[in-house]
């Protein structure tokens, strides 16, 4: 293949991961946002939703759309009560201070990881995806005939990869009218600006965390129910989308929304791109250092604002 | 020979995202003097200080201590010169005792030496009336104590200048008595500039008072000057005296 | 002498006098794993100092142990050196790398410092993965039996290996003892406590924590080289994550800012992991079990809820 058509076809896998990452990192970025604690566990809430995804799809026999359908309800309602269960058990006892709370979403992590390891096996699962016709895509050129269209062989995607960007984008937007539009949203940007303050004015704050810390991961787990027919469900799964939100909600800004979605298309791009082309590896060892020296030189973000 | 001033400042302004807390003050402390100053909530006389003591990078001016060019030191720096500061709101090491945090005070200039460090720790806590209570956690003391024990740590480090930002701010009566006398006998071997609201202990300890408005010097003299100054009375002494 | 600190050297004294028994008293199975949980406890104790004592929470220590074990294992096969050399270079490595790790991470506080840590020893950590064929990866290598002579001595012998194990635990156990108790240590402890009025104490209190960092770093370099040396294997599971979580864990169980927690603590974990893995290939559960716990009911470690409770002395 060509470096043009070869470019195409990695700026589309980038954009997938771009899309499944801009759900993850949301996750992390609205506890973050709101609760000011960082989740370390955030990325076995992305594990639990692809175990389930898994699980649901395979109890469903007959089309693979029924299992599929149930999965993208069912996973992020588990991950989110499991969540929210964990805030009102450790995080709620703990205060939310900052140094225990990552004490106590690492001890968290390991809980999930290994009881999924107990339960759900060493073994990676696939999940079928509901739909996955393949496209073959046309590539442009001007040649000594003038204006061309060719069908390169290997450029391609499927109808599915095509959906998980759609359907991302349909929940972050989702996301967002329930953050600007409705009550629930007044009520979480108002204890994300002054939490006491909202306590005041009767606001159920320790509530609302709850619900914001299930919401988080239950984001996180519709990531991973759209990711599982892409790639397989496996109960250490949840260490690279940790990784990748923290990168990207550390990039655009602790906390900001917007800065999180830009963020993750430009690392889930980018990520995609140079994957592609150098390995792997060495994306993540640039995108690391990245990531520590932003924080080092521009603790705020690239496009956070100083608070 | 040293010269009257210990400390001066010229120019010294602090602009916070194009609000001016200070504008071109110029300063000057009088040595074995006790400085008070005063004005209302918000006359920037926080950020001035925090300033002189580098604890606030200054947008511009430059402070002179003992004659010396101070402005680009780093906090540390300042202090070790012989500049102590008790902070406005409480800093005290809440998870350790009365004891050890005079001896961390005490023990930057005097070091390795173990008894001396342990010695000065006591004697301050016993100036100050909490020797007593040496063996306590400082976080268990009341509010009123450990304001008592701010100031001690300052004492710990026997400043040249010492600067304390509102000390007496939450004592009771007899506290405050007992502070007022602590300054008294600290006066003249000590500079002391002081930020206080209390204008009964401005009154009683002060040789010199400079008023502060909107982050401009309004007046400087005397107290019974000040007590006279037309421009003074009007913008705060009318209703801070009375109250 | 104060009361206290004779208190202290008898406890620092009688530990290693009983680490010294206990080799005599163990049958072979113990003593094989007491010689582990001693080069362990180095590394909780290098973290110690910089967690429990200056109060910084890095969560890349990993970083350092990894670069004292490549340092020396890498000096020994692929350039020969002789393994006193070897360790020499393996320390002067973590020192390095701690250094730069310092200059950098302490320009952040709190959950930052915590995130830029755990990120720069990510990078490390597939920096060995990237070079592969002079690190070989995930597979590790084995440093041969017949190049683990340290001073002339054998060490891969049980007896040698314990002894060994012993003397590098009680130089460094005693060192930190002796730190925490200096002007330095108190100041570290300052810094902890409240750090903006240690600043205007008229400390330094960057210096402070930049040397801290240091020297927790090479202490925990020091214990990865040892590591490397006594069991004979170097691998990148050493750099992973988890070696950044243990000992936050070790520490946390056994109490931080205590000079006996971190042993305490490797000791019960080890025990622990090992019994539990017996049980189950999830063996990692009871990390995160005993994580929560702590967390919620004792957040002083056990070292630390003795000292609330009954000895206020404990150092």
């Amino acid at each position: 293949m060509d470096f043009g058509p070869h470019l195409l076809l990695a700026s589309l896998e980038g954009a997938v991961t771009a899309a499944i990452l801009a759900l993850t990192a949301m996750g992390l970025s609205i506890v973050f946002g709101v609760m000011r604690v960082v989740n370390v566990a955030h990325g076995e809430f992305f594990m639990i939703g692809a175990v389930i995804a898994w699980a649901v799809a395979s109890s469903f026999t007959g089309n693979p759309a029924i299992g599929f359908i149930a999965a993208l309800i069912v996973a992020p309602l588990i991950a989110g009560i499991i969540a929210a269960v964990a805030d009102k058990l450790i995080l709620q006892r703990v205060n939310y201070d900052p140094d225990r709370t990552i004490v106590a979403t690492i001890g968290l992590l390991y809980i999930i990881q290994q009881t999924a390891l107990m339960t759900f096996g060493p073994d990676a699962r696939p999940v079928t995806p509901p739909f996955n016709t393949r496209l073959s895509l046309p590539w442009f050129e001007i040649g000594e005939s003038g204006f061309v269209m060719t069908w390169p062989w290997g450029l391609s995607t499927t109808s599915y990869k095509l959906f998980v960007i759609v359907a991302a984008i349909a929940v972050l937007t989702g996301l967002w009218v329930l953050m600007t539009r409705t009550k629930a949203g007044l009520i979480m940007r108002a204890t994300q600006q002054d939490s006491e303050t909202a306590q005041a004015f009767g606001v159920p704050v320790k509530r609302v965390y709850s619900y914001v810390f299930g919401l988080g991961a239950g984001l996180a787990a519709v990531g991973a129910v759209l990711v599982v027919p892409i790639q397989q469900a496996h109960y250490l799964m949840g260490h690279d989308p940790l990784l990748l939100s923290f990168i990207v909600v550390i990039i655009g800004g602790l906390g900001s929304l917007p800065g999180t979605v830009i963020a993750a298309i430009l690392i889930g791009m980018s990520d995609g791109i140079i994957s592609v082309f150098f390995s792997p590896t060495l994306a993540k060892i640039i995108a690391t250092l990245v990531v520590a020296l932003v924080l080092v030189f521009r603790p705020h973000g690239l496009l956070g604002k100083k608070v | 020979m040293a010269s009257v001033n210990i400390l001066s400042t010229k120019g010294l302004t602090k602009t916070y995202g194009g609000i001016d807390a200070n504008m071109d003050v110029d300063f000057e402390l009088q040595r074995g003097k006790v400085t008070a100053l005063i004005g209302p909530n918000g006359a920037g006389k926080s950020t001035f200080v925090g300033m002189i003591c580098g604890r606030i990078s200054a947008t511009r001016g430059e402070v002179f201590f003992e004659d010396q060019n101070i402005s680009s030191m780093p906090a540390h720096k300042r202090i070790q010169l012989g500049i102590a500061y008790t902070f406005q709101i409480t800093s005290v090491y809440a998870g350790l005792t009365l004891l050890e945090n005079t001896a961390i005070s005490a023990r930057r200039r005097l070091g390795k030496d173990n008894v001396a460090v342990n010695a000065k720790a006591l004697e301050v806590l016993e100036r100050v009336g909490l020797a007593d209570r040496a063996h306590q956690i400082a976080g268990d003391l009341s509010y009123g104590h450990q304001r008592v024990l701010e100031i001690a740590l300052g004492l710990a480090q026997d400043p040249v200048l010492f600067i304390l930002d509102e000390p007496t701010q939450g004592l009771a009566e007899t506290e405050i008595d007992d502070f007022v006398d602590l300054i008294n006998a600290l006066s003249g071997d000590t500079t002391i500039l002081l930020i206080e609201h209390n204008m009964d202990v401005v009154m009683r300890t002060a040789d010199q008072i400079t008023v502060l408005e909107f982050g401009k010097t309004l007046a400087s003299g005397t107290p019974s000057e000040i007590h006279n100054n037309q421009a003074v009375q009007a913008a705060y002494l009318g209703t801070a005296v009375d109250a | 002498m104060t009361k206290n600190s004779l208190y202290s050297h008898c406890l620092h004294f009688g530990t290693i006098a009983l680490l010294v028994a206990l080799f005599f008293l163990l049958p072979a199975y113990h003593v094989g794993n007491l010689s582990r949980i001693m080069v362990l406890a180095v590394y909780a104790m290098g973290f110690n100092l910089l967690f429990g004592y200056t109060g910084l929470l890095s969560l890349g220590h990993a970083l350092f142990f990894a670069t004292g074990m490549y340092g020396l294992g890498m000096a020994m096969n692929t350039f020969g050196l002789p393994s006193e050399l070897a360790l020499i270079v393996g320390v002067v490595c973590a020192i390095l790398v701690s250094t730069a790790i310092g200059l950098l991470a302490l320009r952040t506080t709190g959950v930052a410092f915590m995130i830029v840590t755990l990120m720069f020893a990510q990078a490390g950590y597939l920096t060995v993965l990237y070079f592969g064929s002079y690190t070989r990866g995930d597979e590790g290598f084995v440093i041969q039996q017949a190049e683990r002579i340290f001073a002339g001595v054998d060490i891969t012998g049980e007896t040698s290996r314990y002894f060994a194990a012993l003397i590098l635990f009680s130089i460094v156990f005693l060192l930190i003892a002796y730190l925490v108790r200096s002007p330095f240590g108190r100041t570290l402890v300052a810094i902890r406590e409240n750090e903006e009025r240690t600043k205007m104490l008229g400390y330094d209190t960057v210096r402070h924590k930049l040397l801290a960092v240091i020297i927790s770093g090479s202490i925990s370099g020091l214990a990865g080289a040892a590591y490397a040396l006594l069991f004979g294997y170097v691998g990148a599971t050493f750099a992973t994550v988890q070696y950044s979580i243990f000992p936050l864990l070790w520490v946390l169980l056994g109490g931080a800012g205590t000079t006996l927690g971190p042993l305490i603590g490797v000791v019960f974990m080890f025990y622990l992991i090992d019994l539990s893995s017996e049980l189950t290939q999830a063996y990692m559960l009871i990390a995160g079990v005993v994580l929560v716990l702590l967390t919620l009911f004792a957040p002083q470690g056990l070292a630390g809820e003795i000292r609330r409770k009954v000895f206020k002395w404990l150092p």
